[in-house]
């Protein structure tokens, strides 16, 4: 389950230490944009010991390398695939050549440790318009991508437009790579919400991004995990619903019927299909029924 | 590896350690300044040592300054300090 993917600086102790207490599904490691140049040794190496020496039980790891353009992407996966990551996420993914270089680096790592292919999964940040118009390409390109994420700052700089709370600019890349990714079968994150003093506005924007078909959405501060694990966590009218669906669907078998309605409304393999999606993660989330617990 | 020159890492913020490391004159010795000193300055002090013998590093000269950092950040700032002032033999 991951409905939150909360960054922490990767060079920052006090923050590193703490990751899995702030209540996100997630941790993001970033070793990129975070952390200085003449820092990034001292990060990835801080990293790897968090990694290696934490319990970080309950949340997913991820680690932000920096980009195939620079000097350091080798190093830092050098440094932290050893300590079984379980996500990779490459920054200003713009085409499946990026996914296939990197895939083909974590295979060798993965090969000299002793660990299976595609244990280490892949999760490209689409940051470029290039990267945008690519996005199908990129979510197939390689078996361990697991997912895309959408990263609107660098995004709006090469856009050359002005990034705003409401997001108007980035309307068509956030639909275009949720298409993408359900095309593809993998998940979808959303861009984070970058005032993290707008304790409001982060509830709406974490409910856009539902609405829109995203998985879940990153953040950049603590204060904003709450929103997002709420907005991307079924309501409990929604999981009550979706008993009712797969009851009356069952009950119809039973009665040997191939069609039937609830609450006015035929029930076709659309309504089966989101039911069972949301009960899959009210299950996940400790909330199906008690018969099931 | 072998320490040719002086090296930092780490930062004074809570939780962190600052570590300096310089050439040494044949033995690894290590000044520690901290409020739990007295209760674990030895762990502390055992914990530099061993990264410093991972990195096969016979002679330097390291003060810390430890600001409540856990062992796993500790041993990374030494790691990191003894890799920016060393060189592979």
């Amino acid at each position: 389950m991951r409905r939150s993917l909360l960054f922490l600086p990767g060079n920052n102790p006090n923050m590193l230490i703490n990751g899995n207490c702030l209540g996100s599904d997630a941790i993001i490691f970033d070793l990129e944009d975070a952390v200085a140049p003449n820092e990034k040794d001292a990060a990835r190496i801080l990293v790897r010991n968090t990694m290696k020496y934490m319990d970080l039980r309950g949340c997913e790891r991820i680690v932000r390398i920096n980009s195939t353009d620079t000097p350091y992407w080798k190093e830092d996966l050098d440094t932290v695939v050893p300590c079984q990551p379980d996500v990779i996420l490459l920054p200003k993914t713009g085409s499946a050549t990026d996914v296939l270089l990197v895939d083909g680096y974590l295979r060798a790592l993965e090969e000299k440790w002793g660990m299976a292919e595609n244990t280490v999964a892949l999760m490209p940040l689409i940051e470029t318009a290039m990267g945008v118009e690519n996005a199908f390409a990129i979510a197939t390109a390689a078996e361990r991508v697991c997912a895309l994420f959408l990263g609107a700052e660098d995004l709006t700089a090469d856009l050359q437009c002005k990034r705003t709370k409401e997001g108007k600019e980035i309307f068509y890349a956030r639909t275009r790579l949720v298409m993408a990714a359900r095309a593809a079968g993998i998940a979808v994150y959303d861009t984070p919400f970058t005032d993290v003093n707008d304790d409001e506005g982060i509830w709406e924007d974490a409910a856009f991004a539902k609405a829109l078909g995203f998985s879940g959405k990153a953040a950049i501060s603590p204060r904003h995990v709450e929103a997002i694990n709420s907005q991307f966590s079924p309501a409990q009218s929604d999981i009550d619903y979706a008993y009712e669906v797969l009851d009356a669907i069952a009950l119809a078998k039973e009665q040997g019927k191939g069609a039937i309605s609830l609450r006015g409304k035929m029930i076709d393999a659309p309504i089966v299909t989101r039911a069972q999606q949301t009960i899959a993660m009210a299950k996940a989330l400790g909330l199906g029924r008690e018969e099931e617990a | 590896m072998e320490i040719k020159k002086s090296a930092t890492a780490g930062t004074m913020e809570s939780s962190d350690v600052y570590v300096e490391i310089e050439p040494g004159a044949g033995t690894v010795e290590i000044t520690l300044e901290s409020v739990v000193k007295q209760q674990f300055g030895e762990a502390i002090c055992a914990a530099a040592l061993d990264v410093l013998a991972q990195q096969q590093i016979t002679s330097a000269k390291v003060h810390i300054v430890d600001r409540g950092a856990l062992e796993c950040v500790l041993r990374a700032r030494v790691e990191t300090a003894a890799k920016r002032g060393g060189e592979e033999v």
